[in-house]
């Protein structure tokens, strides 16, 4: 029981039955807002986890009878090569593009903090790649700015290198995706933003008068205050960078040989075009520990460099 | 000599500043100048400006004249997008100002489990929905796509909801209790008036995520005359020929408009309502 509903039980000990009655009535009139939630709740969300754990131990190709076939998914799972490949491209993709999309985020954050003029105009326009990132329409603009005689080619060409077949070799086709990643770091400079601003200037101006120099300020200031924050987008950023899938299946479709075969995408080819729906919920699994563990870890580490107090 | 050397500052800055959002918009620049360029020129040139100007490309992809008619597409992405708004914010005011402000048995455990549904991937719900759509022959219609929303399935807007509700002061809940209002009522004519940023963020983030949404528009939609913006694209990039780049780029350009126009109507609700996301956790 809520502990405010108890306060009132106890307090009004002599009417008791009054007071039930009206748990009963605010429970009801409670649960009704929520009607629509608990059904999602229950049916999509609780019940879905559920049937997907079901799904684990089966074998359903949805036209036949799903058979249970015990831990034959996960066996066969941890011998499948393209899974371990997946692992390794996602960890990949994870261990490069979220570190460089925090540095990013949070060196812009420090360059727009400052007022200049047009400073509103700038933070629109770096924020703008964000919103539309994660579209097909942007990932298809990305694919052709590395193709062969495409923009960044012809800018390579300017300083005599010869750009590499970007999305032709397994060398550099990650980094393309990797780059896409790190042109959408907005949402996360918005968030430094508010933080930055929300540091006391009284600070800065003591420890100015102790003499210590800006970057001194920065390191010693600026980045601890924000540990909360870069917290919060390392955190964000690991699970969503786990969950990429849009922007692979557009520009690499996996290849060139399994070198951007990411984790969502694999499970999307055993779902839905080989319909190996049982190996695919047990995969979704698999995924879901994984992104826990690394949740865990983050939070672990977090309380040795996270300062709280403020 | 230290007001030149200040101006010497704020030059340099907005060099620095004028290079960053350059290099952050140059892909979508190019793009967009590309798909008024003649074909011919989109690869050949590395200038950005065209020489040629040409209106073919946004044309041929509206009307179909390249085989694949993205006019249709477009009206079901709005569709789409507008009833998950709505869907949206149905579910998310509904159980945000339940738990913001109503007292009831479980609660602090209920709001435990949303928050944790917040980290959960949405692959892991996916397949068994999937199924269970594709049993009661929901597949091929916008149904899979929009009753979610109704149902709360996106924790990330309740939160948000209960965040903005716990911000407004108790005490008119107190006065409409003593006025004779009813919790409804409450809802409806006081607090939700008075969450209008919040409604407003939600209906931001829900339609941008729809409109840009593409892993569930592709599994719940396999008949091209359903095809919303973002299938249409990655299908008629897969079977497109040699010359139509320019149609390609020009609807990309085309889908990433409306989100464009949102932004720029709502930037200010757009920001605060990240900031707040990113603050109060």
């Amino acid at each position: 029981m809520d502990t405010s509903t108890q306060a009132v039980v106890v307090k009004s000990n002599s009417v008791v039955n009054r007071s039930s009655k009206r748990t009963v009535l605010n429970n009801l009139s409670a649960y009704g807002f929520m009607t629509p939630w608990l059904l999602g709740m229950l049916l999509l969300t609780a019940g879905s986890m559920l049937f997907t754990l079901y799904l684990t131990f089966t074998n359903y190709d949805l036209l036949s009878r799903p058979q249970f076939i015990g831990f034959a998914n996960f066996a066969q799972i941890f011998k499948d090569q393209n899974f371990w490949t997946s692992i390794r491209v996602t960890f990949l993709y994870v261990v490069l593009s979220v570190p460089a999309r925090l540095i990013a985020s949070l060196l812009v954050a420090t360059l727009v903090s400052k007022q200049v003029r047009g400073i509103a105009v700038y933070r629109a326009l770096i924020y703008l790649p964000s919103l539309i990132g994660g579209s097909v329409g942007a990932s298809i603009g990305w694919r052709e700015l590395f193709d062969q005689n495409g923009p960044i080619d012809s800018f390579l060409k300017l300083f005599g290198i010869h750009g590499p077949v970007w999305l032709g070799s397994p060398a550099t086709s990650m980094v393309v995706l990797v780059l896409l990643s790190v042109w959408q770091f907005g949402s996360e400079m918005v968030i430094f933003l508010a933080g930055i601003k929300q540091i006391p200037g009284y600070l800065y101006e003591s420890a100015t008068i102790d003499g210590a120099s800006s970057f001194q300020r920065y390191v010693r200031i600026t980045l601890p205050m924000l540990s909360p924050l870069i917290f919060f987008n390392l955190l964000m950023g690991t699970i969503s960078s786990f969950m990429v899938f849009t922007q692979v299946l557009v520009i690499t479709d996996g290849g060139p040989m399994n070198s951007t075969l990411l984790y969502v995408l694999y499970l999307y080819q055993q779902a839905f075009q080989f319909f190996h729906m049982g190996y695919a919920a047990a995969l979704s699994i698999i995924l879901l520990i994984l992104i826990a563990l690394c949740s865990g870890f983050i939070f672990l580490t977090s309380r040795f460099w996270v300062n709280y107090d403020v | 000599m230290g007001a030149s050397r200040s101006y010497l500052r704020i030059g340099a800055r907005h060099i620095l500043l004028i290079v960053i959002s350059f290099v952050m918009i140059y892909p979508i620049l190019w793009m967009f100048f590309s798909s008024f360029k003649p074909e011919s020129d989109i690869f050949s040139t590395s200038n950005l400006w065209p020489t040629r100007w040409t209106l073919k490309h946004y044309l041929d992809g509206m009307t179909g004249a390249s085989g694949v008619n993205f006019g249709p597409m477009f009206l079901h992405s709005f569709e789409i997008s507008i009833v998950v708004v709505v869907g949206a914010l149905f579910s998310s005011s509904l159980t945000g100002f339940a738990f913001a402000r109503l007292q009831f048995t479980a609660k602090r455990f209920l709001f435990g489990f949303m928050l944790a549904t917040m980290m959960l991937p949405a692959q892991v719900v996916l397949i068994p929905q999937y199924i269970v759509f594709h049993k009661v022959g929901l597949i091929n219609t916008f149904v899979p796509l929009m009753l979610p929303s109704f149902l709360g399935t996106t924790p990330f807007f309740i939160y948000l909801m209960v965040q903005f509700v716990r911000g407004i002061p108790k005490d008119l809940d107190e006065a409409a209790a003593i006025d004779g209002c009813s919790t409804f009522r409450l809802f409806r004519s006081i607090i939700l008036p008075l969450a209008r940023p919040a409604i407003i963020t939600i209906s931001i983030f829900a339609f941008y995520w729809t409109w840009n949404d593409f892993f569930s528009q592709l599994i719940y939609l396999n008949n091209p005359n359903l095809f919303t913006v973002p299938i249409g694209l990655s299908m008629f990039m897969d079977n497109m020929g040699q010359s139509q780049w320019g149609d390609l780029f020009a609807m990309s350009i085309l889908s990433v408009i409306p989100i464009l126009v949102v932004f720029i109507v709502f930037q200010r609700y757009l920001v605060e309502g990240i900031a707040t996301q990113g603050l109060k956790n």
